[in-house]
């Protein structure tokens, strides 16, 4: 059975040999990169297309950024996703803007990878960082959550003409996807050729009438968890896993909340900034007459990340407080 | 003790910056054409500053008015195919490369008929079509990017080059000193162009760095570098003819260091009132298309300039014209 890293992995090498323009590039990537993304490639590939850099952030994505502009497909792996912020102008500044004020005359098909997320490595190394790329116009954003998803998401990616930044989470790339995609706890397997998945496009993890819960990512399995648990009691949530963020479908939660007439957005980082906030504003926005409670977000505290893992355990939110979250939301009704 | 090795051919201190330009150095062929295109970079941005301060040029500008023998002289050695990438102040390096001049004035006036269709403005401008890639006016940002220009050439079997401009201040930017790591690293082929007109906006050179031997930063990466009278066009055509070869060639990066001046301010609101005057005039005597154009009429060739004037002005009274007819850029998302 694939694990997420694998699917990610598979979608790289795929295209790396329908397209000799696509190679990777970042710190390690020789050994295997910092999560395993290019475990073994060097030996199928040779140095030249799995590329170890200096530990050069902005450097090595404005490198990728003139070779994407030149004609390649370049792949940044990134050892953590914290990391971004020392390329930060190169991604926000030049890879998301050269093709609008270019008038069009440079596209920039750039792959970022970036493990993101708390994983007991404490603060400066559990940014939940794509909500700080959340609000960057010209950058596609995909935070794949199952090994299906990951290796289609990645193959779009690297097939698109635009750059696009793929978080995956540090819990979750040994994840087979089970229970996401079947109620009994199945997985189907990966296809092996490739495939891409829509762009900007939602899924319904669980059906539900009772509430939607809007997640992605770690929040997603959690929120299928306590999804569960909740089931035993009667209780049907839907389970949105948002797929992608950039751009972010928001008529797929609406649709849900006009059967529900409930949401919850769960997502993993600080409240303040989150992307839920968007979804929670753009549901208000135009389902407003089909909601019967209020729009809750659950998310965690406006605080940086503690390494030691009861504390983490402490900010992040659980399928626990999701569950409890659900039951005081139906409770309020 | 050990001491610091300089890689520089030569001491800056032992440039004359004043001395007379030798035509014969390139032919009359070619000194009549970096001649041209220096009258036009001049006319271009001397007819810019009034139609901005009329207000019919939105947005902002940046004049290289002192500056265009190193646009011209590094642009000259290039192909068509080759890249540059260009700076915030940048519409001589832009015209030096190619980019007609029409579809230059036009993007200034955010026209749909622009370079950029009117998305970029002046510190934006490009074309693709001639290599010329669209301005990034974040100081530093460029540097990484011409590597990967560069390396994207090199891994598709093709022996473009790129030259990247960039001024004195952008050496204190770490994307700067990444992307200069990484191209004498992987031995790219680039040409890293440094205009060093002594000033980043207000702040002086010898207030930037301890060291303002720019040179030794080329020393610091392992790769090759050189300094020449950045004022004297041939001079610049030169040692950037021998840089494009060796990059050409497989042989990595060069650091060129022009030695320049910016005659006026860092934009129109800028009097540049905080620079010696007598450093000013110093400079002001060794204006670029001036010293070209005495070397000229020594040779009894007068009329190579006044027809180079002439042609340039009527360019760009058509540019203007061209710019003025053209539609606005339309609000669409692209």
């Amino acid at each position: 059975m694939t694990t997420i890293v694998e699917g990610l992995r598979d979608a790289v090498a795929g295209e790396m040999e329908r397209d000799p323009g696509v190679f990777v590039m970042g710190e390690d990537v020789e050994i295997g990169g910092s999560f395993h993304l290019t475990l073994g490639l060097r030996d199928r590939f040779g140095a030249e297309r799995i590329r170890d850099t200096p530990v050069s952030e902005a450097g090595f994505v404005g490198l990728a950024i003139g070779a994407a502009i030149g004609g390649m497909r370049p792949v940044v792996d990134f050892q953590y996703a914290d990391f971004l912020f020392c390329a930060a102008d190169q991604v926000i500044q030049q890879a998301s803007k050269l093709p609008f004020m270019s008038g069009g005359q440079v596209t920039v098909p750039l792959v970022l990878h970036a493990p993101t997320g708390a994983s007991g490595r404490g603060a400066q190394h559990a940014n939940s960082i794509e909500n700080f790329f959340f609000g960057v116009p010209g950058l596609l954003l995909g935070v794949p959550s199952t090994p299906y998803d990951a290796k289609g998401m990645m193959t779009t990616a690297i097939r698109a003409n635009a750059p696009v930044l793929i978080c995956s989470h540090k819990h979750l790339y040994g994840t087979k996807g089970r229970k996401l995609e079947h109620l009994d706890g199945s997985a189907d397997p990966v296809p092996a050729e490739p495939y891409e998945i829509p762009i900007g496009k939602a899924v319904v993890r669980r059906p539900g009438r009772h509430l939607t819960i809007a997640s992605a990512l770690l929040m997603t399995h959690r929120a299928v968890q306590a999804a569960e648990e909740l089931a035993k009691d009667g209780i049907e949530v839907e389970v949105i896993d948002m797929r992608w963020l950039a751009p972010i479908d928001v008529d797929t939660v609406v649709q849900s909340v006009e059967k529900t007439g409930k949401l919850l957005v769960v997502e993993e980082g600080p409240r303040r900034g989150g992307w839920g906030a968007y979804v929670a504003a753009a549901v208000a926005d135009v389902a407003l007459g089909s909601l019967d409670g209020p729009v809750r977000r659950l998310a965690g505290p406006d605080t940086p990340i503690p390494f030691a893992p009861h504390l983490e355990e402490a900010v992040i939110p659980s399928s626990k407080r999701i569950e409890a979250e659900v039951r005081a939301l139906l409770v309020a009704d | 003790m050990v001491k610091a090795q300089w890689g520089a051919d030569v001491q800056p201190s032992e440039i004359d910056l004043d001395g007379p330009i030798d035509l014969g150095q390139v032919g009359l062929e070619l000194a009549t054409e970096l001649h041209g295109r220096m009258s036009l970079v001049r006319e271009f941005e001397q007819r810019i500053n009034k139609l901005f301060l009329q207000g019919r040029i939105p947005g902002t500008i940046h004049l290289s008015l002192g500056q265009e023998a190193c646009a011209v002289g590094a642009t000259a050695p290039l192909r068509t195919d080759d890249w540059i990438t260009i700076t915030h102040r940048g519409h001589g390096q832009a015209l030096a490369k190619g980019v007609p001049a029409r579809r230059l004035m036009a993007e200034l006036f955010a026209r749909e008929t622009g370079c950029c269709r009117g998305r970029g403005g002046s510190m934006h401008i490009g074309d693709v079509a001639v290599g010329a890639l669209p301005a990034i006016a974040i100081v530093g940002a460029a540097v990484p990017i011409a590597a990967g220009l560069a390396f994207a050439a090199r891994q598709q079997g093709s022996d473009r080059v790129v030259v990247s401009f960039f001024g004195d201040g952008t050496l204190n930017e770490g994307d700067a000193h990444e992307g200069l790591n990484l191209a004498a690293l992987w031995q790219l082929p680039v040409v890293y162009l440094c205009e060093n007109n002594l000033y980043s906006i207000s702040t002086p050179l010898s207030r930037q760095m301890r060291n303002t031997r720019i040179l030794d930063r080329a020393v610091a990466y392992g790769m090759a570098g050189v300094v020449v009278d950045g004022n004297n066009v041939i001079a610049v055509y030169q040692a950037v003819t021998e840089a494009v070869e060796r990059a050409r060639e497989g042989g990595g990066p060069t650091l060129v260091e022009c030695l320049t001046y910016r005659q006026g301010g860092h934009k129109r609101d800028d009097p540049a009132t905080y620079r010696p005057k007598d450093e000013v005039a110093t400079w002001l005597a060794r204006d670029p298309l001036h010293r070209l154009r005495r070397a000229f009429e020594t040779a009894g060739l007068g009329s190579v300039v006044e027809a180079a004037q002439a042609e340039a002005q009527s360019l760009i009274d058509d540019a203007v014209e061209f710019a003025e007819q053209s539609p606005l850029a339309r609000p669409d998302a692209t």
